[in-house]
């Protein structure tokens, strides 16, 4: 039964993995960048509720909806301003570039006065209460995590397959030049996607917040999202919460069978090992290139 | 304006392509053989930290730089290298042997790491070495019979010899001798076919292997040579700093290694050395600045964090080549005045490549 119980703790924080790895994933996918700012972009976005919710008094379902558009102008606004002008370097320089993009977002957070160097908790509605389920103890804070994580997952699909922004993001992806002769404003589509990236990110920062605490480092979480995202295969979206959900799960196991140490590195192991035998990883497409 | 007239195909590999080189290089290597004794001794350890960081910069140049293969875990190598330093000198090892082991053991580490190298590319490489450099920094904080685990663990004084190397100008002398020795050992691959396939393997794999150069065999090789470096580096480093622990060799510290190569100008090999010299002296500078600034932003922790992160934006947006291809662009102003014009060193437009298609 204690099992039991370290599996489904294991998902909760398996979907936060997954949700920052949808973040990278959409961004992959549609421009083909790999950002290493997502795991800021989640701690600018449970700062941003943070200040909602502490500082300005508000009710914590505005303060949800305000982080996330502010979260959303952000991502725009980084997308117009540093990313898109070097689009078409080589991708190691793009990834320096939000490298850069998190120093600068922690350095900024840092610091705010008396705000940016403390550790602070989020304060939510949800948070003391707990189900009991025969003997497994469910807490609200992870279920609350889980639903979300449905809910979002579920309205990106409906997103990505019916609406005409979607299936002109998909488009983007496939094949920028085609895209841009058809006539798809690929430029802006890029910049929307960081938006929703960062609304993303937003999402898991709040839904992290309670479980952890709200502080200028709680980005480095973005580094445990990659090999969610390479388990998963970069460019699949569902494959980023499965991939999310195994590293979760296989990371608690392992704190709870193997020795102390192993918990923090089980991750990366599991990502080597999936580098060196199916490097596209669960449900990522095999492309090549005929000549 | 400089002509250089081509009476032999030697010419093409010398080290010196014409007197200036000779003579400023010269001059270079002078002062700092002479530094000791026109230097403060707070400004020799800087330049000693500015060498063993351009010795780890060379290996991370010669991998990101010239084979295109760019790694987020150099931090382990110089972990490795630092460590062996730290345990073999415990029990009384000469320099030079350590130095060598080092080396050996980090290149050996290499070599492992390389093994991804064969089968993922570009993005999945970084993803592969950083994971990596996570594990290689967990063993280190966990094996405590060995590296003393978290507590860190004290490194005794160099010992060359019969001579002990305990003062900061006899530390410093060392440390160049192993620089100059780096510089070159590195040079000499870059013009060596060895070199040459690298180079080729960065610009375009397929038409590398189609000019039969053995990808597997060169990537592996280049990651050996990378790790090697930072082994050496890491072992200087752990003399210098007298105390190491896992935290040193996390993931700021590649972070830090992959900025420093950056900013210094991938694919040059001055781009190493002016990018130790901009990351050991940027941190002074933001001390020097602090004074003249208002006390929220000047006393702020997250200054240089702030500072870091704005100084590679700008360089990946406005100047890709780094320091390296700004003095290129200073030079060729004065070679060829007053003929220089705005566009020279454009960047060519262009779409992205796809890297997903193998």
């Amino acid at each position: 039964m204690q099992v039991l119980q370290v599996i489904f703790s294991g998902v909760a924080q398996g979907c936060i993995y997954g949700l920052i790895a949808l973040g990278f994933v959409l961004i992959y996918k549609a421009t083909e960048t790999v950002t290493f700012a997502q795991g800021e972009l989640m701690m600018l976005g449970a700062f941003a509720g943070l200040g909602c919710v502490t500082y300005l008094g508000w009710p914590f379902g505005v303060a949800v909806v305000v982080s996330m558009l502010v979260m959303a102008c952000m991502g725009w606004l980084i997308e117009r301003v540093v990313i898109n002008p070097v689009l078409g370097e080589p991708a190691f320089a793009i990834v320096m570039l939000t490298i850069g993009v998190g120093y600068v977002a922690r350095g900024l957070v840092t610091m705010i006065p008396n705000i940016g160097t403390e550790t602070h908790n989020l304060p939510v509605p949800y948070a003391d209460i707990s189900f009991q389920w025969g003997s497994l103890v469910l807490g609200a804070t992870q279920l609350v995590v889980m639903a979300s994580t449905a809910v979002l997952c579920g309205l990106l699909y409906l997103m990505f397959k019916y609406s005409r922004v979607g299936i002109a993001m998909q488009a983007t992806s496939q094949n920028q030049l085609a895209a841009y002769y058809m006539g798809i404003p690929v430029k802006r589509l890029n910049s929307l996607v960081w938006a929703l990236a960062a609304v993303v990110a937003t999402i898991a920062g709040l839904l992290l917040a309670p479980i952890t605490f709200v502080h200028a480092n709680m980005g480095f979480i973005g580094l445990k999202a990659f090999p969610a995202a390479v388990v998963g295969g970069f460019g699949s979206l569902p494959g980023a919460i499965v991939g999310g959900i195994l590293i979760g799960v296989v990371e608690s196991l392992s704190g709870f069978w193997l020795p102390e140490g192993f918990k923090d590195v089980a991750a990366y192991v599991v990502v080597l090992l999936m580098l060196v035998f199916k490097p596209n990883g669960l449900f990522g497409d095999n492309l090549r290139k005929k000549v | 304006m400089r002509f250089i007239f081509k009476t032999s195909y030697q010419q093409d590999i010398q080290l010196a392509r014409h007197g200036g080189h000779v003579f400023w290089y010269g001059l270079l290597l002078w002062g700092l053989v002479t530094a000791p004794w026109w230097l403060q001794e707070y400004w020799l350890t800087q330049l000693i930290f500015v060498m063993i960081y351009s010795i780890m910069g060379l290996g991370l140049m010669l991998l990101a730089g010239f084979t295109g293969l760019f790694s987020i875990g150099n931090a382990a190598f110089m972990g490795v290298g630092a460590y062996v330093a730290a345990v073999l000198s415990a029990h009384g090892t000469p320099f030079p042997l350590t130095l060598a082991l080092a080396a050996g053991l980090s290149a050996l580490v290499g070599a492992v790491v390389g093994l991804p190298a064969l089968r993922v590319k570009g993005i999945f490489l970084g993803i592969a070495t950083l994971s990596f450099g996570f594990i290689v920094e967990e063993g280190l904080a966990r094996w405590e019979s060995v590296t003393g685990g978290n507590a860190g663990i004290h490194v005794k004084a160099m010992v060359l010899g019969s001579w002990k190397v305990d003062s900061a100008a006899s530390f410093y002398a060392v440390c160049l001798g192993v620089t100059v020795l780096s510089t070159l050992f590195v040079l000499n691959v870059l013009r060596s076919s060895t070199g040459r396939a690298f180079v080729a393997i960065r610009d375009s794999e397929v038409s590398a292997q189609s000019m039969g150069i053995h990808l597997a065999y060169y990537k592996t090789l280049s990651f050996m040579l990378s790790a090697a470096l930072a082994g050496v580096g890491g072992a200087l480093y752990a003399h210098k700093m007298q105390f190491i622990s896992p935290e040193q060799f996390g993931i700021l510290q590649s972070i830090d290694l992959l900025l420093m190569v950056v900013i210094g100008g991938l694919g040059s090999v001055h781009g190493a050395f002016l990018g130790a010299l901009f990351l050991i002296t940027l941190p002074q500078f933001i001390t020097l600045g602090k004074d003249y600034l208002p006390a929220v932003i000047g006393q702020a922790p997250g200054l240089q964090s702030l500072v870091y992160g704005l100084v590679l934006i700008a360089f990946v947006m406005f100047e890709p080549m780094g320091l390296y291809g700004r003095w290129l662009k200073i030079r060729t102003w004065f070679e060829l005045f007053p003929f220089y014009r705005k566009g020279m060193f454009k960047r060519q437009k262009s779409f992205q490549k796809s890297d997903r298609l193998k």
